[in-house]
Parts: structure tokens; sequence; C-alpha cells
């Protein structure tokens, strides 16, 4: 999966060294110190806080808050986003350098919650104005679930694609039939 | 004292404008007071030796359908009384007098119900809005209010 794991490979035993490209070297950093935005929203930023406390310990994934949104790599949605918040929900999220990621917390950032019908200032999901790349349900959800969510959003920063990007996701998109009428830039429809 | 005496000495200091008790055994015992004497109310509750309700614990704001209304929750630290003061307000033009100068702490509860339903607190010193955004259309706790559809581009319902 990792990096790292390679030099657990049973079948191919190397005196510790691991071949691999570039990219998995920069995934491999890039997922293992993922900052984050300290930014909580409502009662799941009280289950965030017990996260960083010493008895879950959100730092040994490598997560460091940050109070700028220019220094974070991901943002945690913990909570109820009401429509005064999210206008400065959007701003943080522009404000945070590549690559950046998002990670809804709890039922209310996910589809608004217990507020989905009768919520008239609530925010029905806080992927109408930001892309979110993990879900993590619950109301709210426990530290076992989010770390759940936390490895789904290492092993998905595992496998991005660093050097040219959108043309090798347009070329795998188009290769599955997603997206249809791609343009692929001059040369790249023979790169396999 | 029992809400019996307070609503006596409000019959002595203001006369008719108050104009009735309500004791019922399903709810706290409230007194209904004209808007426009309010203020004169509440400075008798809080300066008379005998109540000294020095401590306004709530100011909401009610939908009744037909009328608003304004409820006033009183609590007197030094007796350990308490009693509730309600007033009732045309649904129209819904206008009373603010009791800011009286307890400082009505300052963002006369907002919150002007934010809410939109009673405005006259004489108040700084009427906006303290929940909703400023720009906020209506006032959401009115029965009649509709959600709209789009807040900023957003979309807002389901």
């Amino acid at each position: 999966m990792g990096l790292l794991n390679r030099l657990d490979n049973p079948y191919n035993i190397s005196p510790g060294i691991v071949l691999g490209t570039m990219e998995d070297l920069l995934n491999w950093g890039r997922a293992r110190s993922d900052w984050y935005l300290q930014f909580g929203l409502a009662c799941c930023a009280i289950e965030f806080m017990a996260l960083n406390a010493s008895h879950y310990d959100l730092m040994r994934f490598g997560c460091i808050p940050r109070t700028s949104p220019r220094q974070a790599d991901f943002i945690i949605i913990s909570g109820t986003v009401t429509l005064k918040m999210a206008e400065r929900i959007k701003r943080l999220y522009e404000q945070m350098a590549e690559p950046k990621y998002v990670l809804a917390m709890g039922s209310c950032s996910i589809c608004g919650g217990p507020y989905w019908k009768e919520g008239y200032h609530v925010l029905k999901g806080v992927d109408r104005i930001i892309p979110v790349d993990v879900y993590v349900p619950g109301c709210p959800p426990r530290p076992e679930a989010f770390f759940d969510g936390m490895i789904k959003l290492q092993e998905k920063i595992n496998k991005q694609k660093i050097f040219e990007k959108r043309a090798r996701v347009a070329q795998e998109d188009a290769k599955n039939g997603n997206i249809g009428n791609i343009h692929l830039p001059h040369g790249w429809e023979e790169v396999k | 004292m029992n809400p019996k005496d307070i609503f006596e000495l409000l019959k002595k200091e203001i006369g008719d404008q108050a104009l009735e008790l309500v004791e019922k055994e399903y709810h706290d015992p409230f007194i209904v007071v004209r808007a426009n004497s309010i203020v004169e109310t509440c400075l008798v509750l809080r300066d008379d030796p005998n109540t000294l309700f020095d401590y306004l614990v709530n100011l909401s704001g009610v939908d009744d359908k037909d009328k608003f209304v304004v409820v006033y929750h009183l609590y007197s630290l030094k007796h350990r009384h308490r009693i509730v003061l309600k007033v009732y307000l045309d649904r129209e033009n819904p206008h009373i007098p603010t009791v800011e100068r009286v307890w400082r702490s009505a300052n963002w509860h006369e907002r919150e119900a002007y934010d809410m339903f939109g009673i405005v607190f006259d004489g108040h010193s700084d009427l906006r809005r303290i929940l909703c955004p400023y720009d906020w259309e209506g006032h959401p706790l009115r029965k009649d209010y509709k959600t709209p559809d789009y807040y900023k581009g957003i979309k807002v319902p389901l």
C-alpha cells in the first residue's frame, strides 16, 4: 500500500532498497504530513477536540493544527454549516494552497443533518459550495470513524497524480468512458 | 412576594396599565401589561424594595398568529421570587419601547426578538440583526415566513 510497505514484500527480499517513482515518494510525504486547518463549527468540533487530545492522538497521522488556511493541507468541516458561515468557509477553502482536501465530518455537513427539512438557515450539505473528498457519517462520528476517514484520505492522496496531472486524469477518464469529448494535449494519445 | 401581591403593587403604581394577572397551574403566572407602559412597569418592579427584580432572565418574542407577544422573565436575586410579564402587540406594526435602560442585558435579547420576529424596539441603541446575516430578508420565526430558494446563489431547500 504505502511506500515503506514494499520493504515487507516477502517475495522480493531486498536490503532496504525501495524502487518507486518520484510521485510515490511525494505522495508518501504528503499523505503522512497532512496539516489541517484548526476550525470547529458545532458539536462535532467537541468530538474533534477529543480526537486531538492524548487519548486518540490525531498527531500520529502526522496531522498538526494550523491556524492559517495558507499553511493547511486539508479542512475538516466539523458541524452544522449555516448560510452565514458558508461564505466564510468558502473563502477559507479558496485561501488554502493546492493540493487541498476537504473532510466532511458528521451528518450536518454531509446533508444538513437534523436541520435537513426545517432549517431555514442551514446549508444542506457542504458539497454545495466546496468539493468534498471524504465523508465521515455520524452524529457526531466516533473518533474511530474519523480515523477511518483519515485513512481513506491517505489512500486517496497515495493514488493522486502530480506530474502532468490534468492530462493524465483526462486520459484515464476517457479510457474509462467517464467523460466524453476530452481533447488530450498533443502526443498524449500514444502514451500508455 | 407572590404574584397576586406583585399585581396589587402594579395596580397601585401604574393604575390600569397593568391589564390582568393570569394564574393557572400549568404555567408560570404572568401579568399582561400595555406596551407603552412597559418601561415604567419594569422600573417599578426593579426599584421597589419589596420586589427588587434585578435580573432579566429572558426576553423573547412569540408569534401567536393573530398577535405578537413579548415575554419578560424576571427574577430577584435578593428575594428569590420570579414573575413573567407579557405584552401583546399588533401584528401589522409591532412597536414597543426598549427596556435596555432598565436592564442592560435586554440589548441582545431585543436584537434577537427583532431578528426573529421583526418586533421593533423603539429607542434601542443598536437595533441590528444578531443571528442572521445583516442582508437577510424576512424574519424567520414568523409563522408566515417562507424559506427562500436561494441565498447568494446557494440553493437553500433540500
